[in-house]
């Protein structure tokens, strides 16, 4: 019955639609982008002077890791605090606000780099200098995420004032932690484009380089973990649900999300261990302090493993075999999540080698970096997300899920595509393939054939990639278009806690007081290496336009 | 560790095996670092950009024999190239390179082994590597620096 569905839901469930659907669109075209990249590092095509490899590489980094992921989590955390903290009434005014200044943004940024004025890759290091429109896209669309990130708080705030005694429920509490960590993060960003938008522009004559890239680190690495919590939020929260279990432990999930927030942002000089200018003690110290952010993710994959074992013994199944089998497979919410996590294991472990100190020497800006990032966000973060729109969207609409059969062999295809292209970037770049490079023949020369079977089976695993996309953008649009609404949308409710575990302590809740400690935290990891930065005679480089 | 969070005892061991794993991880990464001196390149000396064409010794780019067996090399990277393009150096050569930038952001890596920096105008990156075998290295630009980045490439001829 439709009528059970409250205006107030209705509204709140097509403004995450919205966010949901601008994400699925950034994913689709920028799967194209990367088809045709792997076509071109594989030498079956050379791109057009007018639509060249640095413009498409650009737009592919930006739609992906900032377009994509950040409207997927915007919606995500909205609905998580909007279904946790129910209220009779809701202003969405400033939710609308923060989606349209995100999505005005988008297209600025966007349509500048597809016209070849921003050709700076999604990284925009300094000196290269785009046209100022891309500089305040970007910014907006930051800024459009504050908007969403204050609209949480302020839930989040309203719900404690009336429940000062109760816990934040788990799910906007895991919602409201990883925006008050993308904002300390933010900020990083922020001043850095503080600088670049005046520079861009013309009215100071030049720019910090070493300092922009500092800037740059300290958001692009949160950035990471901003979308390893968006995911982590479904597999706890929301995964459980798809074979009748509850969430592990609520206590040592809040401990996890806000080991998370304190340790995600001072650690992002490990992205600038080749850097000169940056002394070897800092990139022992960020060494350090990232070893420490892979804490969670061991807590994570214990508590997850744990809550799929102890709904099969439940259900009375015991044995390791007999526990994969109990679990639904033929789910593709669940499925989707599960090769999601399986890709995280090697993802994981390549991440520990990259952030160990002087070894980053042998992998650094070459494609197993490429490799790296694609197994982490594009595996475990894209995979998930994907999983969860084929549970939100039925959830959100009311419609039911077109084509299941299809959403499930889409999550496989994305497995098997995404383990054959990273497996061959990670070779390629042991081999010594760079990076960002739109030939990697160097004119034939001599050591640039070893890597030439890798490009080959990148292109392989890239074009079943864009295959599952494909399949993806096909059950989205067609649940939208051919299935009806026919009955109230469904009910959904984040997975129950297990009624064994202990308290959690009320401490976890001081929000603020944790996000004050995160901000020391990366005040005292960035103090030494800035001081060194800006008590050195520094250079200020002009804007150059070398594309 | 929270004595009044509930933890499993399984979980308990789970976690003490990851710490136990990083700790080891940086306890050997610690004892490389100190007692054979391997750190990541982290010279930190400036330089204007715009005069390195008159600035010692990258006015002069090239190979400088230090003693026998000892060398070092100074390049200067600029959009799309290195100067110098090529060198060639003795077999067992213990080398180290100095590189700056001219303009913007560069990298300066020889595939397969452990020579890497970044080339970050302002400043002057370094790197040793001791080159024991024969044959023709590859160098390349390993930060995406404009339209002919995938051209900017260098060798190195060990005999």
């Amino acid at each position: 019955m439709l009528s059970t569905q409250s205006p107030l839901r209705n509204a709140e469930n097509r403004l995450i639609l919205w966010h949901i659907y601008t994400a699925t669109g950034a994913l689709a075209l920028g799967a194209l982008f990367g088809l045709l990249q792997g076509f071109s590092r594989a030498n079956f095509l050379v791109m057009p002077s007018w639509f060249d490899y640095y413009r498409m590489l650009t737009a592919h980094g930006v739609l992906m890791a900032l377009v994509f992921t950040t409207f997927f989590i915007t919606g995500l955390c909205t609905f998580a605090v909007y279904r946790q903290i129910e209220r009779s009434e809701r202003s969405l005014t400033l939710a609308w606000v923060s989606y349209a200044t995100m999505l005005v943004g988008t297209a600025m940024a966007a349509i500048t780099i597809l016209s070849g004025n921003a050709s700076v890759l999604y990284t925009f290091y300094a000196p290269l200098k785009a046209s100022p429109w891309f500089y305040f896209g970007a910014t907006l669309l930051v800024l459009g995420t504050w908007g969403v990130a204050a609209d949480i708080f302020a839930n989040v705030i309203w719900w404690k004032k009336r429940n000062p005694d109760t816990l934040i429920p788990l799910s906007a509490f895991m919602a409201a932690t990883t925006f008050l960590m993308w904002i300390i993060a933010t900020l990083g960003v922020v001043a850095e484009m503080a600088l670049l938008i005046p520079w861009s522009l013309g009215w100071t004559p030049g720019i910090d380089v070493e300092l922009t890239r500092m800037l740059f680190w300290y958001f692009g690495h949160p950035l990471v973990y901003f979308w390893i919590m968006g995911a982590y939020l479904i597999w706890y929260t929301v995964i459980p649900t798809t074979f009748g279990g509850r969430v592990f432990s609520d206590a040592l999930t809040r401990l996890s999300f806000l080991i998370l927030l304190l340790l995600s942002t001072p650690v992002g000089i490990h992205h600038q261990f080749m850097d000169p200018g940056i002394s070897s003690q800092w990139k022992w110290l960020h060494t350090m302090l990232t070893y420490g952010v892979v804490i969670p993710s061991f807590m994570t994959a214990f508590a997850i493993f744990a809550s799929f074992e102890l709904a099969a013994r439940r259900a009375g199944v015991r044995g390791f075999w007999a526990t994969i089998r109990f679990l639904p497979w033929g789910n593709p919410v669940f499925t989707s999540a599960a090769l999601a996590m399986l890709l995280f294991i090697p993802g994981g472990f390549g991440g520990i080698v990259n952030s160990s100190y002087a070894m980053d020497a042998l992998v650094h800006n070459t494609m197993w970096v490429v490799g790296h990032f694609h197994i982490t966000v594009g595996g475990p973060v894209a995979l998930t997300f994907i999983g969860a729109a084929y549970g939100l969207v039925p959830v959100l609409t009311g419609r039911k899920l077109f084509a299941p059969k299809v959403a499930l062999a889409q999550a496989w295809l994305w497995f098997v595509g995404m383990t054959i292209m990273s497996l061959s970037m990670h070779w390629a770049g042991l081999l010594g393939a760079p990076r960002r490079t739109s030939d990697v023949t160097y004119m034939g020369a001599s050591g640039a054939q070893t890597w030439h079977g890798e490009m080959l089976g990148t292109a392989l695993g890239g074009t079943i990639l864009f295959i599952s996309i494909a399949l993806f953008v096909y059950v989205a649009v067609g649940t939208l278009i051919w299935n009806k609404p026919e009955s109230a949308p469904s009910d959904f409710a984040f997975a129950p806690l297990e009624p064994e575990a202990l308290p959690t302590p009320a401490v976890f809740d001081r929000l603020p007081r944790w996000g004050a400690v995160a901000i020391l935290l990366a005040v005292l990891a960035y103090a030494g290496p800035l001081q060194e930065q800006l008590s050195q005679h520094h250079y200020l480089a002009p804007g150059m336009r070398t594309w | 560790m929270n004595e009044s969070i509930h933890m499993h005892r399984a979980e308990k061991l789970w976690l003490r095996f990851g710490f136990l794993m990083l700790a080891i991880f940086l306890a050997t990464i610690t004892t490389a670092s100190i007692i054979d001196g391997i750190s990541p390149p982290s010279r930190v000396q400036t330089i204007d950009p715009t005069k390195v064409a008159q600035t010692p010794p990258f006015d002069h780019p090239g190979v400088r024999k230090i003693s026998p067996g000892h060398y070092e090399v100074y390049y200067v990277a600029q959009i799309f190239s290195f100067n110098p393009q090529s060198i060639s150096i003795p077999v067992g050569s213990h080398v180290t390179f100095y590189i700056t930038s001219s303009d913007v952001e560069h990298g300066f890596y020889i595939p397969a082994t452990g020579v890497n920096t970044m080339v970050t105008p302002g400043w002057v990156s370094s790197v040793s590597h001791t080159f024991t075998k024969t044959g023709k290295f590859l160098i390349v630009c390993h930060e995406y620096c404009g339209a002919g980045h995938q051209f900017m490439a260098g060798s190195i001829e060990v005999q």
